[in-house]
């Protein structure tokens, strides 16, 4: 009880100037499952970011329009239809034309291994496949997204 | 890199997002770009959406975003959804109903989380429809967080206030009651497509004919609507175009104008205040000092806060504190 105050305080002391990190979590593709992309959106608004969750079947161009508007630092996208591998590199080629090539992407869902080292080599920064935990996901946000400076 | 005015008067969507989230952020540059914006703000039309947690705003601003668009008008959309206490992260999900304007160049969506303050709003809210006031929307639509009993923050933001209720919701229209009738202009029972939604229009309509309205005053009408297919959304704009030519009144646009004025002014006035007394009191240690004095009943936060507010904060009150480190907890 007798510490509640000093941490309000303090907490909005350092609030000023500094950059909350901000992801958009995405589902683009025509499959209409979207419970893995909303269990990480809460697993990252409950490690203090600010998720911009966009929903179900979305375009590479919505999704990057998004991005551009919301100014996000990273875009997490589910995918489970198998389109992987043309989604993934469409929407970081989209960010490069914009010249957001900055904007961190990375993703899950029911992904070959086979087809992760095709995927990282056309800019997409991590690939978690189904066995993944939440834990790891959150971690890899938590070490590799900065906010832009 | 600090954004300038004129990349934001150039329509750069970039530099105008960047700038947003330097505002959100606190940034002290995005605060001096904002002082040359100012000028060119005042343009835009501003409508408030408020209601109760799902009560359907994000599906209705998507809807009105199309007849606006239709329109030929350009239209800016803040909204604004809670941060966790525990946490502080946020889900912001608004834009999941608005899919529909996500390639169109004429709108842009910022969402933004509450980070702590209460009102319905986040700290930036009025920043940051500046920004796109200046940018040049035509109209600019605040969607607030679920709205509560004292958030009436948005009734000075906006020029026009709409205030969703769903049927159903039985007493709970006689709870809202004090707070509700001040901030809506113009009631919309949505979900119309349910049942009891006469029933809550008719206690509505009641609520508001127990008001008496002068001459030349606006007496909120209630309007039905089904925001998920659209019906009674074209009823609801006329509404809200009347709204619109009866604020742009002379008088009454004049007493608008000074109303936002003066809360942009006591926004920025108790933002500044309080940073600058934190920052005073958070030198030397002195206000983790002062606060264990305080949690310890040596000394008490009124007393503090007067002398913090009358200037007198300094050498002896820091002695004191310092002295009151010693003391024994009770
Ligand atoms: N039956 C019916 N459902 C509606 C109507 N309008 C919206 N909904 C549904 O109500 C739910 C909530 O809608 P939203 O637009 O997200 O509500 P909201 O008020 O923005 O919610 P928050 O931002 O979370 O407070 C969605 O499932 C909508 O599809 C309507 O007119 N009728
Ligand atoms: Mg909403």
């Amino acid at each position: 009880m007798k510490s509640v105050p000093a941490k309000k305080i303090s907490r909005s002391r350092t609030t000023k100037g500094k950059r909350k990190v901000r992801v958009l979590v995405g589902k683009p593709g025509l499959d209409g499952h979207d419970r893995g992309a909303k269990i990480i959106a809460r697993a990252l608004r409950d490690a203090g970011k600010e998720v911009i969750y966009t929903g179900l079947h979305q375009t590479p161009e919505m999704i990057v329009n998004a991005a551009e508007q919301e100014d996000v630092d990273a875009i997490g996208l589910s995918i489970l239809s198998g389109a992987h591998n043309y989604l993934f590199p469409k929407v970081v080629e989209l960010l490069r034309k914009k010249k957001m090539g900055k904007v961190v992407v990375f993703g899950g869902g029911i992904i070959p291994e086979n087809d992760i080292p095709g995927l990282r080599k056309k800019g997409v920064d991590r690939i978690f496949t189904p066995g993944a935990t939440l834990s790891e996901i959150v971690e890899y946000v938590n070490k590799r997204i900065r906010p832009r400076a | 890199m600090a954004i300038s005015a004129k990349e934001i008067l150039s329509g750069d969507v970039q530099a105008a997002a960047r700038l947003m989230r330097d505002l959100d952020d606190e940034i002290p540059s995005a605060h001096r770009t904002l002082k040359t914006l100012y000028r060119h703000t005042g343009r835009a039309t501003i409508l408030g959406i408020t209601g109760a947690p799902g009560a359907g705003k994000s599906t209705l601003v998507d809807c009105v975003t199309g007849h606006l668009r239709q329109e030929g008008k350009t239209v800016g959309i803040v909204a604004i959804d809670p941060t966790s206490p525990f946490s502080g992260g946020a889900i912001l999900g608004d834009r999941i109903r608005m899919q529909k304007h996500a390639l169109d160049e004429g709108v842009f969506i910022k969402s933004l989380a509450t980070r702590g303050h209460l009102g319905g709003l986040s700290k930036s809210t009025i920043d940051i429809v500046n920004v796109m006031d200046a940018m040049g929307k035509d109209v600019v639509i605040i969607e607030t967080v679920g709205v509560g009993q004292d958030e009436v923050e948005i009734v000075k933001v906006a020029h026009t206030n709409l205030v969703l209720v769903v049927p159903g919701m039985g007493d709970d229209i006689q709870a809202m009651k004090a707070g509700i009738l001040e901030i809506a202009d113009i009631f919309v029972v949505n979900k119309s497509d349910r049942e009891g939604a006469d029933r809550t229009k008719q206690e509505l309509e009641t609520m508001v004919g127990m008001n008496t309205y002068r001459e030349g005053e606006w007496a909120p009408p209630v309007m039905a609507a089904v925001a998920q297919t659209g019906a009674g959304v074209p009823e609801l704009l006329s509404e809200v175009e009347r709204h619109w030519k009866f604020i742009s009144r002379e008088e009454n646009l004049e007493r608008y104008r000074r109303e936002k004025a003066r809360v942009e002014l006591m926004e920025i006035l108790k933002k500044r205040l309080l940073e600058k007394a934190v920052d005073d009191l958070s030198r030397d240690g002195v206000l983790d000092l002062l606060l264990q004095d305080i949690a310890r009943k040596i000394r008490d936060p009124y007393s503090i806060a007067e002398q913090v507010v009358d200037h007198k904060f300094g050498f002896h009150l820091t002695e004191g504190a310092r002295k009151g480190k010693g003391n024994r907890r009770r």
